[in-house]
């Protein structure tokens, strides 16, 4: 029983490290004021430049540093895409969701171009083979029973989260930084009175969420499926951006939702291989986690308050 | 007197051919109240935008504690210590009162934030200057008075020595206004020097020490408030004699047109309305005083068909309670609404356009579905030219016309569907001294016309000078019902606060309701002699414009 335990929250924990980057990512952004809908191009972006650059770093001979240099030019692509995000909303004042939808898609049609343009016509990256992140087990912790080998022999990239969520929320509670981001996504017009610069503040978060979203991307491509094709995000980055709602925009509560949802995917994963699932489709097995999105965020989203300023476009200057 | 710390020399303002402030001179000491007077448009927000850097004028000088300075931004004021309280309060809700005020510059422990330095900053500041506040209290959830508070505290916060007031008065309760300026005597008697921007006289009488009076942007006169009174004050304000309160015939009561009986609503446990009786007279204009929060927004919702009620309303003796609002418009009802921006106007529709909102879709504005814009232009006209709404033109966004015209537009047009009831709720609100005048004189004609009027206000002297009858709700209840002969502003004012002795056969129960809706028949909605109303209105509207709304429509 403890056995099953131990592997359930394992891979709940791989599953849920992309989700929490994506929503940590996310609610630095909307804290702003800056609705996060683009998360999903931030994560695919950086799910593909990490599985290029893996590729490549690996051929350059590398090694298993490889996945390392590929988890911080990740960043990178995340950035960009968030810079282009935060031009048009905080400079040129576009409507958020547009800029977001349109972010996604060129995120997606950018990426795959690339890597067709990159690897003669493929439709993924090659698969990697050193390139890849191994499990990094923490002297003692990882030897203490049930849960000890599934939370302290962990991908570096879950230790990185942890550490993600942290400093979020010390940054937005407990800095100076932090209680004027969140004044600029409650009330931008006071934040400005007082000397507070509204729009470098704005650009600073977007572009900081892009960087921490696509650490999320990377961890799929680096972790779990070993390349990146059309199917690696697949609406990972709007089940981020469902967590960091249901988590009412604080890091822990993010976290929390996001650790909920990758529970489900890792569910998924368990029904799967039982030999009882056989009769069920695998397209109803592979609807589980969204289905428990959407019941939940359904069931429970309507009560939490978003910054008040998110998503206005019509502030002063 | 000392030194002054503030000095404005000869400060002229234009914008385009506007001159919005003309050679203004104005010295500031520091320990007085100095109230700035004027009509909307005068040109006091401009001066004191002036002072705080928001605007930097085209001529004279600004001395600060004797030597001349230059204030080119909002940070060199807060620096020289000048701070302003806006009339709409820049406050974060859901922070605290501590971090509301060290926003910008907050106390630091290496990089983090040090909240508990903060919260002692705050403390500190209200055991000093008296403006007793948790520090840890979320703003949103404080009232307006309190909000201020934390407004005061953070200028305090960045050491202002002059502290601005912008309107301040506008947004209380009678009680906080007497909180607020006892607030103001103490900071003055710690050696602030404070400006106090109002048009309303008796606050400036009760707390300023000097007065400048600016008409058309020029300074009328400074003098000390200690021997002037409110006819002094007023006239030289507005450059002659008005009469605020209108002449008016004692009213002549017909039958009982609105009855409300036990009129309850609960939404979130407690009750909002709490059993309303009110029976309403042709004729009249009932006067419903009472403290902001004690049941005006449900009563006026559910008399609109907005809020669902228990109980009991009549209109013509017809149970009314349930019918959508628009049914209830056709049967003669007409609102006067207290945010003419949010619910009596479409800000971005035209001025024609928002003259029929309330008849858009009968004839002759529509026909066969289709709306005839020369019929809604001619109608729109005639409500223009008889209310005197000066605007440029008809088709104009209703948002470019000055409030006291987007409020002789709305009345204009709910008076000309000659309505049977008129509930007319803060129909002054943000208006100047001339605007008033002109709203009491069309309600009192209203009055004469036959039409039974419900005054909701939260200002008693508007009660004093209007009512008929006067009912006092408090707690969801009329509680009291007076005579204006009988009712003074102590005994009102006792009610309001739910200390009155309550005479419970006073309080409202409509002594022949019953009988007087049947004498009153099922007849709809119109008043005979409506127009004539409108008429005399007009006659009126012409004369009492003030030069001051001239010059503020000319920009």
């Amino acid at each position: 029983m403890s056995a099953a335990f131990g592997q359930l929250l394992d891979i709940t924990l791989v599953f849920s490290t992309a989700l929490v980057f994506g929503a940590v990512g996310g609610l630095l952004s909307e804290r702003a004021g800056v609705i996060a809908l683009a998360l999903e191009g931030y994560m695919t972006g950086g799910a593909f430049l990490a599985a290029a650059s893996a590729y490549a770093l690996e051929r350059l001979g590398f090694g298993p540093a490889s996945a390392y240099g590929a988890l911080f030019l990740s960043m990178f692509a995340g950035a960009l895409l968030a810079l282009v995000h935060a031009a048009a909303t905080v400079t040129y004042r576009a409507d958020h969701v547009v800029s977001g939808v349109v972010v996604n898609f060129f995120a997606a049609g950018l990426s795959l171009f690339l890597v067709k343009l990159f690897f003669a016509g493929a439709g993924q990256t090659p698969t990697l083979r050193e390139g890849m992140l191994s499990r990094v087990a923490i002297p003692g912790l990882a030897d203490l029973p049930v849960v000890g080998s599934a939370l302290f022999r962990q991908y570096p990239t879950t230790y990185l989260a942890a550490l993600a969520v942290g400093g979020a929320y010390g940054l937005l509670y407990h800095t100076p930084l932090g209680l004027r981001l969140r004044a600029v996504g409650e009330h931008p017009e006071a934040a400005e009175t007082l000397g507070v610069r509204v729009r470098r503040l704005r650009y600073g978060a977007v572009v900081a969420s892009g960087a921490i979203a696509a650490l999320g991307g990377a961890t799929v491509a680096l972790t779990t499926t070993g390349n990146f094709s059309h199917a690696t995000i697949a609406g990972q980055g709007f089940i981020a951006l469902a967590a960091m709602i249901f988590g009412r925009w604080h890091p822990f509560g993010a976290a929390a939702a996001a650790l909920f949802f990758g529970m489900a995917t890792g569910l998924k994963n368990v029904v799967q291989l039982s030999p009882w699932a056989r009769a069920i489709p695998t397209e109803v097995i592979y609807m589980l986690p969204y289905a428990l999105t959407l019941l939940v965020l359904a069931g429970l989203a309507f009560r939490s308050t978003p910054p008040a300023a998110l998503g206005r476009t019509d502030e002063a200057r | 007197m000392a030194e002054p710390i503030v000095s404005l020399r000869g400060i002229t303002k234009r914008f385009g051919d506007f001159v919005a402030n003309e050679a203004v001179s104005l010295d500031l000491y520091p320990g007085e109240i100095h109230a700035l007077l004027g009509e909307n448009g005068a040109g006091k927000t401009t001066l004191m935008n002036v002072l705080t850097g928001l605007l930097r004028p085209d001529g004279g000088e600004i001395r600060f504690r004797g030597r001349p300075v230059r204030i080119d931004s909002p940070e060199v004021a807060y620096r020289l210590g000048i701070g302003m309280v806006h009339q709409h309060f820049k406050l974060i809700p859901p922070f605290t009162v501590a971090e509301n005020v060290v926003l910008g510059a907050e106390p630091r422990r290496g990089l983090l934030f040090d909240r508990r330095a903060a919260r002692e900053a705050v403390r500190a500041l209200t055991e000093a200057y008296g403006l007793a506040v948790n520090p840890d209290a979320r703003v949103g959830a404080l009232s307006v008075g309190m909000q201020q508070r934390v407004e005061i505290l953070k200028i305090l916060y960045r050491g202002a020595d002059v502290l601005i007031f912008d309107e301040p008065t506008a947004v209380l309760t009678p009680q906080e206004v007497r909180e607020f300026l006892a607030i103001l005597k103490r900071l003055a008697g710690q050696g602030k020097a404070i400006v106090f921007i109002t048009h309303k006289l008796k606050e400036v009488l009760a707390v300023a020490d000097r007065v400048t009076i600016l008409r058309h942007g020029r300074v009328v006169d400074t003098l000390p408030a200690a021997g002037a009174d409110e006819g002094l004050l007023a006239e030289k304000m507005i450059g002659r004699r008005v009469r605020l309160a209108p002449e008016k015939a004692p009213a002549r009561p017909g039958p009982v047109v609105l009855e409300l009986r036990a009129v309850r609503e609960r939404r979130t446990g407690q009750d909002a309305l709490a059993g309303v009786d009110l029976a309403l007279r042709a004729g009249e204009i009932y006067g419903l005083a009472g403290v902001d929060g004690n049941g005006q927004r449900p009563l006026v919702e559910v008399l609109f068909g907005r809020r669902s009620a228990e109980g009991d309303v009549r209109l013509f003796g017809e149970p009314i309670l349930g019918l959508p609002t628009k049914a209830l418009l056709e049967r003669g009802m007409a609102l006067i609404p207290e945010d003419r921006h949010r619910e009596g106007l479409v800000l971005a529709m035209s001025v024609a356009e928002n003259a029929i909102l309330t008849r858009y879709d009968r004839p002759p504005f529509v026909r066969r579905g289709i709306l005839r814009p020369a019929a809604i232009r001619r109608a729109a006209a005639e409500i223009v030219e008889r209310f005197d709404v000066r605007t440029p033109s008809l088709a104009v966004p209703v948002a470019a016309l000055s409030g006291g015209n987007q409020q002789k537009l709305i009345i204009g047009r709910e008076v000309a569907r000659r309505p049977a009831v008129v509930v007319a709720f803060q129909p002054t609100r943000g208006l100047d001294i001339g605007a008033q005048a002109h709203v009491y004189r069309t309600l009192v004609a209203l009055r004469d016309a036959g039409a039974a009027v419900l005054l909701i206000s939260f200002e008693l002297d508007e009660i004093l000078a209007l009512a008929d009858r006067i009912g006092v709700l408090s707690g969801g209840r009329i509680v009291a019902e007076l005579a204006p002969e009988a009712a003074d502003e102590e005994t009102i004012g006792l009610y309001m606060t739910g200390r009155g002795d309550v005479r419970h056969g006073d309080a409202g129960r409509g002594d022949s309701g019953g009988d007087a809706v049947r004498r009153g028949g099922a007849g709809r909605g119109e008043v005979g002699s409506g127009d004539d109303a409108g008429q005399e209105v007009a006659g009126h509207g012409g004369a009492d414009r003030t030069d001051e709304e001239k010059a503020g429509d000319g920009r």
